[in-house]
């Protein structure tokens, strides 16, 4: 990985303006904004003041305690592709059932964060080979999937089948959007039944499973890959641990749905640290470009 | 009836739960258990036999009706292995050209320890994509609750029909409240809003059909059998792929 063209892409806000996280324990406070932008930055975790350029250069993850710092979606998608190319950035939801507060929310956080929702797609190139790419944003009410981000991981699947493409997806998201209620629901069918038509066409899926992983969307792409790539440390479950801990009433234990613990039980394939992703996905992809009897 | 009322009435004790539907439209039943790969999970039941004469495969979520069965079935709050079990059944009927009937009546998946370590994201996960591209006719009827992604795991059918005080929400009200407005107080707006009764699921066209329940009376059921009979008759027309492409464009259309 060139660190150069890392730096041009990274961080070009250096605060973090986490949204509510409805069911991530990892959430944490934003940091404070006394720290001048792009100079320095306060690591979420220790609070230690990190250089900006330090933090680029280490991909996000904090030199002092070895916190990953969420990634938005284009800062992933820039980490990990060699080339990208957007499709169906026109896609933009509405509020279809006319929830209470649910457009003036949309149109702050697309102000905020210049995207339309919590998904950008498009066409990439990771180790020379071609696919399709899905990245999910957390500023964007922590990646929840309502009809804009189902529809165009959908478009993503349905357009890789067309090309005869593999699929990279990087997975972040809270569950469903509950303001859109059953459409929001009914995206876990939708984009399942995209995967299974990508799938039937003996095309590969992986799926990269970064913090957090929860919810409706952990029921549905995030495990219908062929390939389950977990970034390390990422919380990853179907209830989110506080729901859990009401349900049980009880405290839950350490590491309890960290991506070692799903791995140690057989739900992910791989866990990799966030400065190899990369190279671990284009090895993957050519694996499975290679003609095996060839 | 209002929402929030309709919501308490879609949990009403007493309501007919899984079993008394299969009781009564189903003849010889035959129960099946276990998912072959952990237990048997009794939140789900499931089982083949007749509707109206013709060979059926029979899932439900029982929720149990007086308190020891309740618990029996874990309120009807299925584990990984429940979801499992029912993909099971599912491929055992499409092996056969048999239709799948499903009845969905759960406040959710199970959220608990066990169910997060044995991957209950995975199980409904594969359930859905599994279901949505099964190779033989599907029919979900929401007879209660359906509780977000534990009811969809059981509800990627040809089409989906509800009974006039049944319910099918991605999050219940209490959890909308209590997360968006934190505010438990306001359950009865947060029902209003998420517009999850048979009536607005309908205009949604996130199903097909609302049956009228008739008190649940034995002309309900026999109603209700005879709709599927002839409704599972129609589908055994269609050819399998065409089948499997009109749920593609069932679900695509949202
Ligand atoms: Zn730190």
């Amino acid at each position: 990985m060139n660190f150069e063209d890392l730096k041009k892409f990274f961080f070009k806000k250096p605060k973090n303006a986490l949204e509510g996280t409805d069911e991530s324990s990892s959430a944490q406070k934003p940091a404070e904004a006394a720290i001048p932008d792009k100079l320095a930055e306060k690591c979420e975790k220790c609070g230690k003041i990190i250089l900006s350029d330090e933090m680029r250069d280490n991909f996000g993850v904090c030199p002092k305690c070895g916190h990953y710092k969420k990634l938005s979606a284009r800062d992933r998608i820039a980490m990990c592709t060699d080339s990208f190319e957007e499709l169906f950035q026109d896609e933009s939801g509405k509020n279809i059932l006319d929830f209470p507060g649910y457009a003036e929310k949309l149109e702050d956080l697309r102000a905020k964060t210049g995207e339309q929702d919590g998904a950008v797609c498009g066409a990439a190139v990771i180790g020379g080979v071609k696919c399709a790419v899905f990245s999910m944003d957390y500023r964007f009410m922590m990646g929840s999937m309502g009809h804009t981000v189902g529809e165009k991981i959908t478009k993503a699947f349905e357009y890789a089948t067309e090309n005869g493409l593999p699929v990279v997806g990087f997975v972040l998201s809270g569950g469903a959007r509950m303001q859109e209620g059953i459409v929001s629901l009914m995206q876990m069918a939708k984009t399942s039944a995209a995967v299974a038509k990508h799938s039937e066409a003996g095309l590969l899926y992986i799926s990269v499973l970064t913090d957090p992983t929860t919810g409706g969307v952990s029921a549905s792409f995030a495990f219908e890959s062929d390939i389950i790539m977990a970034e390390r440390g990422a919380l990853i479950g179907f209830a989110g641990p506080r729901v859990i801990e009401q349900t049980i009433r009880q405290k839950l234990p350490e590491g309890f749905q960290r991506a070692e613990f799903l791995q140690k039980k057989g739900f992910v394939d791989l866990i990799v640290e966030r400065k190899e992703m990369k190279e671990k996905l284009a090895a993957l992809l050519k694996i499975h470009c290679t003609e095996a009897d060839a | 009836m209002n929402a929030y009322e309709i919501v308490l009435k879609s949990r009403e004790k007493g309501r007919p739960t899984a079993a008394k539907y299969i009781e009564k439209m189903v003849e010889g039943f035959i129960e099946l258990h276990g998912d072959r790969r952990f237990s048997d999970d009794a939140a789900i039941i499931g089982g083949v036999g007749y509707i109206v004469g013709k060979p059926v495969t029979v899932i439900g979520i029982e929720k149990g009706e007086d308190t020891n069965s309740k618990i029996e079935h874990n309120f009807g709050c299925a584990h990984p292995e429940g979801y499992r079990k029912a993909v099971r059944l599912m491929k055992e009927a499409e092996k056969f050209h048999r239709p799948v009937l499903c009845l969905v009546d759960t406040s959710g998946a199970y959220c608990g320890i066990g169910a997060e370590e044995r991957g209950q994201s995975e199980a409904i996960a594969t359930a859905i994509l599994d279901m949505i591209r099964l190779k033989t006719p599907t029919l979900s009827v929401i007879i209660g609750e359906g509780g977000s992604g534990g009811a969809l795991g059981l509800s990627a059918a040809d089409e989906v029909w509800i009974t006039e005080t049944s319910t099918y929400s991605v999050i219940s009200p209490e959890g909308c409240a209590s997360i968006l407005w934190k505010d438990s107080g306001k359950v009865a707006q947060a029902s209003e809003c998420l517009k999850l009764t048979a009536q607005d699921l309908l205009e949604l066209k996130a199903v097909e059909r609302v049956v009228e329940e008739q008190g649940f009376s034995d002309a309900f059921f026999e109603g209700l059998k005879e709709s599927i009979a002839a409704f599972f008759e129609g589908q055994k027309a269609i050819p399998a792929d065409t089948l499997v492409e009109k749920r593609y464009a069932r679900f695509r259309k949202f």
